[in-house]
């Protein structure tokens, strides 16, 4: 099957009007994901696209439509409170696109979904698409394919580059989870491979990751000791010097901790393919499957 | 975002935290000026955002106003860890009983804020946790409460077996939540807390780093930025909206995405040659960000090829190409240019690139050791 999305995913899309939310919601649309609701408050009543009706809050959109899933397109200052309200609202999954939430906020966010018995994807993260069936976030569509391998990253357009190039060597993807480059967010490495690992249609997972923090070595310890199937590494940020933060809020080195030589020391003593360059997924994986 | 000790201590100041007075320097004439006022001895320091001025020569006793003068004159303009030093703090100096720790920061781990205090002070707390982690107390505060007074007073107890310490020291802890959350910190530490021989406590230095991520909310903060302390291209990629990173390599990077841009810089790397920076276009595809990535990337002296490496998702691939176009109307580059870009719009950007004399490349690894070669002069790869 997949992971976290599929044919039952229903989605309410908060900050549908704005503009990231209203492109993306159309371009989720296309794809064929199942957008039953759009939340913006002091808009409900009116219809996106003709389609998808809006309403003011999650909590109408959930009694009107049966939404199980959100994607948030809210800017930053109004991310802590939507990710909360889709939590307090029955949503089960929650995807957070926006990049700036400040990381105090997500203190209280994260115990906040934990108790409603939420998932949190992100935030600052693409979101994820199952090939063929559902979308939820901006990963553009036409560079996946359905297939058995899963592909999970703190990054987008380096997921994108990868999955490009799976596809065009013909490896396809059961399900692409980017989780986000901020220091805190919903959905760790561990998370996404436990759920890879009891996903029947999924033989494989890619997976990328950066420099700092701790969250691939405990994966590498995850994959060690309750993975049966082969996983295939990659860090980014080699050459990036201690102490800066390398774009992504989480990406940075601090003292000596956090540095891809140790990550990529940890995926080796844990059995796992290294690859070097992007590319070097393609053969990797192929030995594996 | 780092700030200053004189600023972080103005912050504590506020939140009622026992602190030096103090006053700043830039020149060795004010600092002797400050420290005649002062009319005691006192300590002249270095500031600049990095840790460990101390043992670097940054912090200087001086008993007279002609040695504050000295003792400015050194410091001043000095380097601390690449850093060069723009001012002084000028502080009158205390007597020292005993030097601690007491620290807060974001956690990644626990995803909490955590305290962490140590009897251990005056040497950086990695140290302390490096070859006495007992010295060292943890507390991870649930974000629904807050500190609250008994996690205070735990943390005050394992300071100081004194009553009266320990009770300040629970008062000071609480203190340093109130200036950390009310300033939107990632880091909030004093190191030294001092016990001075009056058997008083004192914050003798204070650091913060505030999350980027605030700075939007609260205009008082972002307002303590120091420009003199940025290197100017960043501070130049900063007002363009850019993120940038300067590295000591040839070759230019102009990439859309962080990971993709770390990626690409390893690359680099991989082939045989050393990034020249980091630099992250972001997701929109506004023109203008290339124009302006481009004029800094051109400034730096060492960058003897420009490489490009786009993957257009909500990036428009045919934006970026207009860019470059625009860019190299006004003023043609003098070092060479690797473009790769593949992704949304491909096929309109590459007529615009071909129209105006560029070639464009899909492929990373090709485009990658194609610039590393033209850095090189085709020694490498
Ligand atoms: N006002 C002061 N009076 C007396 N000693 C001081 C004073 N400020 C700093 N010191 C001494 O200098 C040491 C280093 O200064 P500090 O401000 O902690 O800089 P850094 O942490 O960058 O080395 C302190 O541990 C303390 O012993
Ligand atoms: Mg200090």
């Amino acid at each position: 099957m997949s992971i976290f999305i599929d044919r039952n995913t229903k989605l309410v899309v908060q900050g549908i009007t704005g503009r990231d939310g209203s492109f993306h919601a159309k371009q989720m649309l296309e794809y064929g994901t199942c957008v039953v609701a759009g939340v913006t408050p002091g808009k409900g009543g009116q219809t996106f696209e003709n389609k998808v009706p809006v309403f003011d809050t999650v909590a109408d959109a959930v009694a009107a439509t049966g939404a199980n899933t959100s994607v948030i397109y809210v800017p930053p200052p109004f991310a802590a409170d939507a990710m909360m309200e889709a939590a307090d609202s029955g949503i089960s999954l929650i995807v957070c696109i926006t990049e700036g939430v400040p990381v105090l906020d997500m203190t209280r966010v994260y115990p906040y979904v934990q108790d409603r018995k939420a998932r949190l994807i992100g935030p600052n993260c693409p979101g994820l698409i199952t090939p063929g069936m559902s979308k939820v976030g901006i990963i553009p569509g036409r560079i996946c394919t359905p297939g058995n391998v899963g592909v999970v990253s703190r990054s987008g357009t380096l997921t994108y580059e990868v999955v490009y190039q799976l596809t065009r060597a013909g490896i396809g993807q059961s399900t692409c989870v980017g989780i986000g480059g901020d220091p805190i967010n919903g959905t760790s490495f561990i998370d996404c491979l436990e759920a890879f690992e009891a996903d029947p249609d999924t033989k494989a997972v890619a997976m990328m990751g950066e420099i700092g923090g701790t969250d691939e070595q405990q994966a590498a310890e995850f994959v060690r000791a309750h993975m049966s199937k082969p996983v295939v590494g990659f860090i980014a940020g080699q050459t990036a010097p201690p102490g800066r933060r390398m774009g992504h809020a989480g990406a940075i080195i601090s003292g000596s901790a956090g540095t891809a030589a140790e990550k990529v020391e940890a995926f080796k003593s844990a059995g796992m393919g290294v690859a070097q360059r992007p590319v070097d997924f393609v053969p990797l994986l192929k030995e594996r499957l | 975002m780092n700030i200053h000790e004189y600023q972080a201590k103005d912050i504590f100041r506020r939140y009622g935290i026992p602190v030096p007075p103090g006053d700043v320097a830039t020149t060795p004439d004010e600092a002797e000026r400050i420290a005649r006022a002062y009319g005691t001895g006192v300590v002249v320091k270095a500031q600049v955002h990095t840790g460990g001025r101390g043992k670097a020569g940054g912090v200087k006793l001086a008993k007279t106003p002609a040695d504050a003068r000295a003792a400015a004159q050194q410091i001043i303009g000095m380097q601390i860890k690449g850093l060069t030093v723009p001012k002084v703090l000028v502080t009158p100096a205390a007597d020292i009983a005993s030097e601690a720790y007491a620290g807060v920061i974001v956690d990644r781990g626990s995803k909490r804020a955590v305290f962490m205090v140590s009897p251990a002070g005056g040497i950086e707390i990695d140290e302390v946790a490096a070859t006495m982690p007992d010295k060292i107390m943890q507390l991870a505060v649930d974000p629904r409460y807050g500190l609250l007074p008994f996690e205070a007073t735990r943390l005050g107890f394992f300071l100081y077996k004194n009553g009266k310490l320990a009770r300040d020291a629970s008062k000071i802890l609480r203190q340093l939540w109130q200036a950390f959350t009310g300033s939107g910190g990632s880091l909030a530490e004093i190191n030294p807390l001092a016990v001075t021989t009056g058997g008083d406590l004192l914050a003798l230095d204070a650091k913060m780093v505030i999350d980027d991520n605030e700075l939007d909310r609260r205009p008082d903060i972002a307002a303590l930025r120091d420009e003199t302390a940025e290197n100017p291209s960043e501070l130049a990629a900063r007002r363009a909206n850019l993120t940038f990173i300067k590295l000591d390599g040839n070759v230019g990077c102009v990439v859309n995405g962080a990971g993709l841009a770390m990626a690409t810089m390893d690359l680099v790397k991989y082939y045989g040659g050393e990034p020249a920076n980091f630099l992250d276009i972001g997701g929109s595809s506004n023109p203008e960000k290339v124009i302006n990535a481009l004029r800094i990337i051109t400034r730096d002296p060492n960058v003897k090829a420009i490489l490009f490496n786009i993957f257009g998702g909500i990036t428009r691939t045919d934006d970026v190409a207009n860019g470059i176009v625009a860019a190299t109307r006004d003023a043609p580059l003098n070092v060479p240019m690797v473009i790769r870009l593949t992704g949304t719009n491909e096929e309109i950007a590459v007529q615009i690139l071909q129209e105006h004399g560029f070639s464009a490349m899909t492929d990373m690894d090709e485009a990658v050791q194609k610039a590393v070669r033209l850095a090189t002069g085709g020694k490498a790869a």
